[in-house]
């Protein structure tokens, strides 16, 4: 909590107090674990694809990477990465940013970013998939 | 952002180096951080030289020695000297540690260097000010909750029950492992911090205890329990040999089940 004037004279327990507890946090800490399996599985399969996709000419790289069981793939991986990040940022910005208008614009764009790159790499997948 | 530089009034400087004893070989140097809050100046490191054949073996047996002998006005805390109280908790030779339980032949540096316990507001010299610290403890309520009326003798505890508190009650609070906390030093304010968790779960799985549902509720908070990243620095400077990690791990095992 920032010190406000004649803050000095709460009681030690009325500032460890604070604003009480947020009754949440087990969501966020239980999704990173499963995001983080789900993340290696996936890198998993997408990873010896890709290497191999990428050595291809361009017309069958995109026929490798518009593959319906490997565009799920690589749509799966894109979202579980994406939550993963989001949470592993958010407890970055919340170890490290105190000033409280800093830290909600930092979760705030936090969530953005992740939408935005998100949505490309999806949109980009998607597109090569339906051959747009 | 993170304030990554001391402020002026802060910054140590190199302070006063007291005279060797005469008459021995056998001397310990020993690096000690000094500051009086009266005296308006910058917090220092003095140097002394404790005499071994004058002096027990224990950095605390050092600290008193140049107390008596040398230097009346350093400033430490310090009562049982053996472990059992935890006032004489403070940083030797980069780990915090009880003084009375670390011998001076343990320290392998050419001196002993001895600061108050980190991040904390100091009050004099190696006195840090543990208001907060106790406060948090006090907030996870460490004492036995019940609805069932009290029978008459005492509440029965089964011996696997029993065992349970095993590697919990022997924490003494001495603040060695919460002030070794990079994530209590930064958000020290909202996180209860190892020592005050290991608390907690010491009556979360007390099988006597009756209210472990509003203990889970007033711990489940991003702050309060979920800065705890498992840097392990708690486990490592525990002079007692505890591991509060694991504690804090489990109540956040017990989180997680209660959901499914």
């Amino acid at each position: 909590m920032s010190a406000t004037p004649g803050s000095s004279m709460r009681t030690p327990r009325r500032r460890v107090a604070g604003l009480g507890s947020a009754r949440s946090g087990t969501g966020h800490f239980w999704l990173q674990r499963v995001t983080a399996l789900a993340n290696l599985l996936l890198i998993l399969i997408a990873l010896p694809i890709v290497i191999w996709a990428a050595g291809q000419e361009q017309a069958q790289t995109l026929a490798i990477l518009g593959h319906p069981l490997v565009a799920i793939v690589l749509l799966l991986l894109i979202f579980s990465v994406c939550f993963h990040m989001r949470i592993g940022m958010q407890v970055v910005i919340e170890d490290y940013v105190p000033a409280e208008g800093m830290k909600v614009l930092a979760l705030i764009a936090n969530t953005f970013f992740t939408i935005a790159v998100g949505s490309a790499g999806a949109f980009a997948v998607l597109k090569i998939s339906f051959g747009g | 952002m993170v304030q990554l530089t001391l402020p002026k009034n802060s910054q140590l400087v190199e302070g006063k180096v007291w005279p060797k004893p005469t008459g021995t070989n056998r001397l310990t140097e020993y690096k000690i951080y000094r500051w009086n809050p009266d005296d308006g100046k910058n917090p220092s490191v003095d140097t002394y030289y404790v005499d071994r054949d004058d002096c027990g073996p224990m950095v605390l047996d050092g600290l008193i020695w140049i107390k008596t002998k040398i230097d009346p006005t350093l400033t430490f805390r310090r009562s049982c000297r053996e472990g059992i109280c935890g006032s004489c908790a403070m940083n030797i030779d980069g780990t915090n540690t009880l003084a009375c339980l670390k011998s001076m032949d343990e320290v392998d540096a050419k001196a002993v260097k001895i600061y108050p316990l980190p991040h904390m507001p100091v009050v004099k010299d190696l006195v840090p000010d543990l208001t907060q610290f106790y406060a948090q403890h006090a907030s996870v309520e460490p004492w036995l909750h019940t609805e069932t009326p009290a029978p008459e003798k005492e509440w029965r505890q089964g011996r696997g029950d029993r065992e349970k508190l095993d590697g919990l009650y022997e924490c003494i609070l001495c603040a060695c492992c919460s002030t070794s906390c990079p994530s209590y030093w930064w958000n020290g304010d909202r996180y209860l911090g190892p020592a005050a968790l290991l608390q907690a779960y010491r009556w979360l799985i007390d099988s006597r205890d009756e209210a472990t549902g509003d203990r889970l509720d007033d711990l489940e908070d991003p702050f309060r329990l979920y800065r705890c990243h498992t840097i392990m620095n708690c486990a490592k400077a525990c002079p007692k040999g505890l591991n509060p990690a694991k504690a804090i791990a489990e109540i956040k095992k017990m989180m997680v089940a209660r959901q499914f």
